[in-house]
């Protein structure tokens, strides 16, 4: 089982996500934003949170430019997994692997603090580990989590049964409360929350640890 | 040569920070404001030879993000 996690100038959550990958049983490989292949035989690639490039332009719009970026389309267009998260969630958006984009919060306001989240759907190897409708704690840590899409491609998500997680008190006006989305695919999920700080009982939680349970169960059994 | 682009939220879009800017329009007595948008212009100094339709690529593939913003370009 092998995890690669994208290292871009900025990110910060690189090391937690590489941890909680460990933790699971995944072999880690770091990668660097201007390699321009992922290692062989990765079965999912982490992109992480953080402030990749200054959020210069828009969050993440100059990290989805770079070398390592057209490696993970290229690995998700294959039918690769991906998780991104919060800064990750934005990269993937930007490059429109996911869609959508994230908005500055509604009330202007960076927030960092643990929030509820509901489990829409465990139909997907990132939330089998759930049921449907549990809810869980999870930190949130952004000042631009607001995620937007328009009407329809936000009424395709629910009919697809693609949003993997909503806020059950919405801190920062996304559409539909939505936390985290997943691909047509269902292979790739991006989310606001991180799962990879509620992964250890020295977090104060650890409702996040069966995203990566759940993958390396995916993995070992594919 | 130089091209100059301005990228705006699109219509329909919140703009929380217009917003906060409206507000303290209005609290400072600026009674007049019935709404504000915040966009960016981005100044580009240009090779001889660029064009308005590799601005307009420009644009699509990193200066705007269309899913969320619009963008408008002016040679100059």
């Amino acid at each position: 089982m092998k995890a690669a996690v994208v290292v871009f100038p900025g990110s910060n959550c690189d090391r937690d996500l590489a941890v909680a990958f460990e933790r699971a049983g995944f072999d880690v490989t770091m990668v660097w934003h201007k390699d321009s292949v992922l290692p062989e035989g990765v079965d999912i690639v982490g992109v992480p949170g953080g402030f990749s490039y200054g959020d210069y332009l828009r969050c993440g719009a100059i990290a989805a430019q770079s070398p390592i970026c057209q490696a993970v389309v290229d690995h998700a267009n294959r039918g690769g997994y991906a998780i991104g998260v919060c800064n990750g969630f934005q990269i993937l958006t930007e490059t429109g692997i996911l869609p959508g984009a994230l908005l500055r919060n509604a009330g202007l306001k960076y927030i960092c603090r643990t929030v509820d989240l509901k489990v829409e759907t465990s139909s997907s190897v990132f939330t089998e580990g759930y049921s449907a409708g549990d809810v869980i704690g999870i930190p949130i840590a952004h000042h631009d989590g607001n995620y937007f899409a328009d009407a329809e491609t936000v009424a395709a998500l629910q009919d697809q049964d693609r949003v993997a997680f909503s806020y059950v008190d919405n801190p920062n006006g996304s559409v539909a409360d939505i936390a985290g989305i997943l691909s047509e695919n269902r292979r790739v999920l991006g989310m606001m929350p991180h799962p990879e700080r509620a992964a250890d009982e020295g977090h104060g939680g650890t409702d996040g640890t069966a995203v990566f349970r759940a993958l390396a169960g995916m993995v070992t059994t594919a | 040569m130089k091209a100059r682009v301005h990228v705006m939220l699109k219509n329909g879009v919140l703009d929380p920070q217009g917003e906060a800017v409206r507000h303290a329009l209005g609290a400072m007595g600026f009674d007049k404001v019935e709404g504000v948008r915040q966009g960016k212009v981005i100044d580009l100094d240009l090779a001889e030879g660029a064009t308005e339709a590799d601005v307009a690529e420009m644009c699509e593939k990193l200066l705007a993000n269309t899913v969320i913003e619009s963008y408008s370009i002016e040679m100059v």
